[in-house]
């Protein structure tokens, strides 16, 4: 078990500068999500304009893994289409589940990798997945 | 008490995790069961097995009496008096939750006042939030001190006559420190309310005596004792269980089926619809033994050595929070490290062969009067050394590192 597999370089950049932090004051959608195992939180706020993700902000505690991975992901799918997005988020699970995956659109992604090691830790990375699933599909309704 | 003799009777701490020897901090979430009970439990698949209260064949019996044989042993260990006060049950949860539907659904009415704190496990906590929204109840909390503690000053303004039903953990799984629970027994009982305890943390560790208490409840589970998981027992006054209605219905609790109407058999069977957990009452019987041969005494004086060292240990260390108060502490200690999420420690700490439990504690309330999210927690039992909590210690220099060299 090696440390370094799972607290890669990317993710702790990632857990110390947090991209997207905060909280926007247009007209979005929030969804907020918890992990009852482990107590983490996350509150998502996507704007969605015309099938797609026009911007997307996070705010929550959790460890450097669930906030690492809230920090790429709405890096990652910003600008990209309802269909896009899930199609990443389906891409996120695979990863998770070890299979051999690339994140071409947002390479940073393939970082979390390690994750699956851990199992434990699977949860963690996707808690901000599942809440962009749940948005998406709330708007999709 | 000789450390190496009683680990020796634990198979399952004699491994590797990730290439190092198993430290294993984790009993109150649940402890390592000693080869006697391991063995009594396969000793009874293996010789004794057959389903109890019913058959005319010798299996039959033997299973009746190992079954019977190891409630004698739970009213013996808490000084119970009469076995039939022990009514067997998955564990705490489903303990509690027996009493909360079953008695205070029927004592409960508007107006009356249902008294907990706000340091309780979930399983003592929304049991009793259900049994308020049934009934109409008040739920009151008594007032945590800024250390955790409850003062009496404060339990004597929370109940009143009006509350029927108070209940309180003896230890909290999260802040290490032990209620006086003798002392809100007799506050409750003077304003006409029933005493009940979550005696999750504190069977294993501590001698109880629950007639020395004069609790009129107290539920455990085995498993945190040494035991097997998915037995634990509910002890109540034999003149409350008898006037409390069955909340499972089916074969092994009824003394009588007609198509529209049926009686329910004497306590404490009543309460235990269905097949029973015979194997696990056998294994908790084993547990009991186990623990009262080494003494409970012994544990109790060796786990508060290994608390006091561990506080001493880890409060020398910079940026580390330790919840809870530093005196009258039992076997955990419940920490975080200032700039490392507790499930960050746990993974570092599980990668050198550690385990200790990261998150709410099943204490989601107390979480929030601590103003965190989540906590890390190390807890002892009989079996975990001073050099345990070296290597602990040691870890946690070394998490800092890590994550200070990886963030900062």
């Amino acid at each position: 078990m090696q440390l370094d597999d799972l607290y890669r370089r990317v993710i702790m950049d990632h857990y110390k500068n947090p991209r997207n932090r905060g909280t926007m004051n247009e007209e979005s959608v929030t969804i907020n999500l918890n992990n009852p195992t482990c107590g983490d939180r996350i509150s998502l706020q996507l704007q969605m304009e015309e099938g797609k993700v026009a911007d997307a902000k996070f705010s929550g505690e959790g460890c450097s893994i669930s906030m690492s991975s809230a920090s790429m992901m709405t890096e990652a799918i910003k600008g990209k289409t309802f269909d896009e997005a899930l199609s990443m988020a389906e891409k996120f699970s695979a990863l998770m589940k070890g299979e051999p995956v690339e994140f071409d659109e947002y390479e940073e992604l393939d970082a979390l990798s390690g994750v699956n090691k851990f199992p434990a830790r699977i949860k963690c990375a996707t808690l901000a997945w599942n809440a962009l699933r749940k948005g998406i599909e709330q708007q999709q309704e | 008490m000789n450390i190496n003799a009683i680990r020796e009777q634990f198979p399952i701490l004699h491994q590797e995790i990730n290439g190092h020897p198993l430290v294993y901090l984790d009993s109150a979430a649940s402890s390592q069961k000693p080869r006697s009970v391991i063995d009594a439990v396969n000793r009874y698949y293996e010789l004794d097995n057959a389903n109890v209260h019913r058959g005319v064949h010798t299996l039959g019996s033997r299973a009746t009496d190992a079954y019977e044989g190891a409630r004698e042993k739970v009213a013996a260990f808490l000084n119970a008096g009469a076995p039939e006060q022990i009514i067997f049950t998955r564990g705490t949860t489903t303990a509690l939750n027996l009493v909360a539907s079953s008695y205070a659904r029927s004592v409960c009415k508007e107006g009356d006042e249902i008294v907990i704190t706000p340091m309780e496990h979930h399983s003592n906590l929304i049991p009793w939030q259900q049994a308020a929204k049934a009934t109409g109840a008040t739920l009151k909390y008594i007032p945590l001190q800024p250390d955790g503690t409850i003062s009496l000053e404060d339990v004597e303004k929370t109940i009143t006559p009006n509350t029927k039903v108070v209940s309180v953990t003896y230890v909290s799984n999260v802040l290490g420190l032990i209620n006086p629970i003798k002392e809100i027994t007799e506050i409750a009982h003077r304003n006409g309310a029933v005493m009940v305890v979550d005696g999750a943390q504190s069977t294993p560790h501590m001698k109880v005596d629950v007639q020395a208490l004069d609790v009129d409840f107290y539920a455990f589970s085995g498993h945190k004792m040494c035991g097997p998981t998915g037995i634990g027992a509910l002890y109540g006054k034999k003149a409350l269980l008898n006037k409390m209605e069955p909340i499972e219905f089916g074969g092994e609790m009824i003394d009588f089926v007609d198509l529209y109407e049926s009686t329910w058999k004497e306590i404490p069977y009543r309460f235990e619809g269905g097949t029973p957990i015979i194997a696990g009452a056998v294994g908790l019987g084993a547990a009991i033994d186990f623990l009262q041969e080494i003494g409970l005494d012994e544990i109790d004086q060796h786990e508060k050595r290994l608390a006091a060292y561990a506080y001493e240990k880890l409060s020398a260390m910079d940026d580390i929070t330790i919840y809870g108060p530093k005196q009258n502490r039992v076997g955990l200690i419940t920490f975080n490290l200032d700039d490392v999420h507790p499930h960050d420690v746990a993974t570092v700490l599980d990668s050198k062969g550690i385990a200790i439990r990261a998150g709410h504690h099943c204490c989601q309330p107390l979480m929030r009067w601590l103003n965190v999210s989540a906590t890390a927690r190390a807890s002892f039992y009989l079996y975990n050394t001073e050099d345990d909590i070296d290597r602990l210690a040691d870890a946690l220099l070394q998490t800092k590192e890590f994550f200070g060299h990886a963030i900062g």
